[in-house]
């Protein structure tokens, strides 16, 4: 009898004990609100001054199976319509590695004839030297003798003469191939002795392939042909080696991941997200 | 030492039970309430200032930090954001909410303040 009262008295104890515990934690605990909120983040360049944007071209190579200038210029201009106040200008797109080629030509042409005219025997050894632009574009090395083309602030004055004093949007993009081999932490299932599933992490061997993107954006005041800023990224994406990619997909997917930074710099942005007030 | 550092929990025990504290966690509450319930109705720069005044009132209140840096986020104020965060989390390391709503700011944080190369 004894014993039985004890029994109940303690867990009558425990229970009260518990109660407490629980008004204690919600009086301290508090509630929680999770909320929408909106996050304006600024353009990082002041283009107040613009109305309007020309997505020139871009000098691109690296794949053979995409036409990287054309649909670079395509989706930039897309995005800018939808997404910026500036008005977009409706222009093929310019094939800058041509335009660079004549450029370079010109250029050591008429510095072969003004050091003929000085010393031939320097001539022989200074022409097209320093401007050799390599035929095809496979990997970044071969990009960087373009950069001439975007200080040549002659060039993009009288582009920007052309369409009005926009802001002029350039650049180069290389989308090439890549392929990787090593290990790579994979979650897999497993099962125990009683049938309950579980997933671990396991390192695995794989050769993986895929594409990497590598743009960089200049912006060209078109009154001046004088560079205002650039914005250089680089993003790859690896699938099994087995798998078939087309070549277009993976650009789309790398872009997407791009575009909210170019988005960035011309305008600016709200960021959708939700947080969690407390009381 | 260990006599040190229990005394201190004694007087931290004492004051958190003290009737100024107690007030002070009141008030600064009360704030806090009508700054959720405003916010929750998008009128973020009222939330902001009764939030501030929590703050005011009782520094030690990490989930008034914890809305005052959700609303400075909003508002785009994203330096105030983050000295708010972080205030939060020094008074409530543990916080795993704050902490959540810290990571996501910091994604954006980030991405704004990413220098153009």
């Amino acid at each position: 009898m004894i014993v039985r009262l004890k029994r109940t008295s303690s867990r009558l104890a425990l229970g009260v004990f518990a109660a407490a515990c629980a008004v204690v934690a919600i009086a301290c605990g508090g509630e929680l609100f999770e909320v929408p909120i909106e996050t304006p983040i600024k353009a990082k360049l002041d283009v107040s001054a613009f109305q309007r944007v020309l997505v020139a071209g871009f000098v691109a190579g690296g794949n053979d199976e995409l036409d990287t200038n054309q649909e670079t210029v395509r989706l930039l201009r897309s995005q800018l319509r939808s997404k910026s106040s500036l008005r977009v200008i409706d222009a093929d797109p310019m094939t800058l590695i041509d335009v660079a080629k004549d450029q370079n030509k010109a250029a050591a042409e008429s510095e072969a004839s003004a050091a003929r005219v000085s010393d031939r025997e320097v001539a022989d050894k200074t022409a097209g030297q320093p401007t050799a632009l390599p035929e095809k574009i496979k990997d970044q090395k071969d990009l960087e003798p373009y950069d001439r083309l975007f200080a040549n602030t002659a060039y993009w004055k009288r582009i920007g003469e052309e369409y009005q004093n926009p802001l002029i949007v350039t650049g180069s993009v290389l989308f090439a191939p890549r392929t990787s081999a090593g290990f790579v932490t994979r979650e897999t299932e497993v099962y125990d002795g009683l049938g309950r599933r579980s997933v671990i992490p396991t390192r695995t061997y794989m050769e993986r392939k895929g594409f990497v993107l590598r743009p960089k954006f200049v912006f060209i005041d078109g009154r001046t042909g004088a560079t205002i800023s650039s914005l250089s990224r680089s993003e790859e994406v690896l699938y099994n080696a087995q798998q078939t990619t087309p070549a277009l997909s993976s650009y789309f997917e790398l872009m997407d991941r791009i575009v909210p930074d170019f988005l960035g710099t011309l305008s600016s942005q709200k960021i959708k997200g939700t947080r969690i007030l407390l009381k | 030492m260990k006599y040190g550092v229990g005394l201190l929990l004694v007087a931290g025990a004492v004051f958190s039970a003290s009737p100024v504290f107690a007030d002070a966690r009141q008030e600064a509450k009360s704030q806090v309430d009508f700054g959720v319930n405003v916010a929750l109705r998008g009128l973020w720069r009222e939330a902001i200032y009764r939030w501030e005044k929590a703050v005011e009132i009782d520094p030690t209140y990490a989930a008034a930090f914890n809305d005052l840096a959700v609303a400075y986020e909003h508002e785009g104020q994203l330096d105030k954001a983050r000295k708010a965060y972080e205030k939060a989390l020094e008074i409530e390391p543990n916080n795993a909410q704050i902490r959540q709503n810290y990571e996501l700011f910091k994604e954006i944080n980030d991405r704004a303040s990413q220098k153009d190369k």
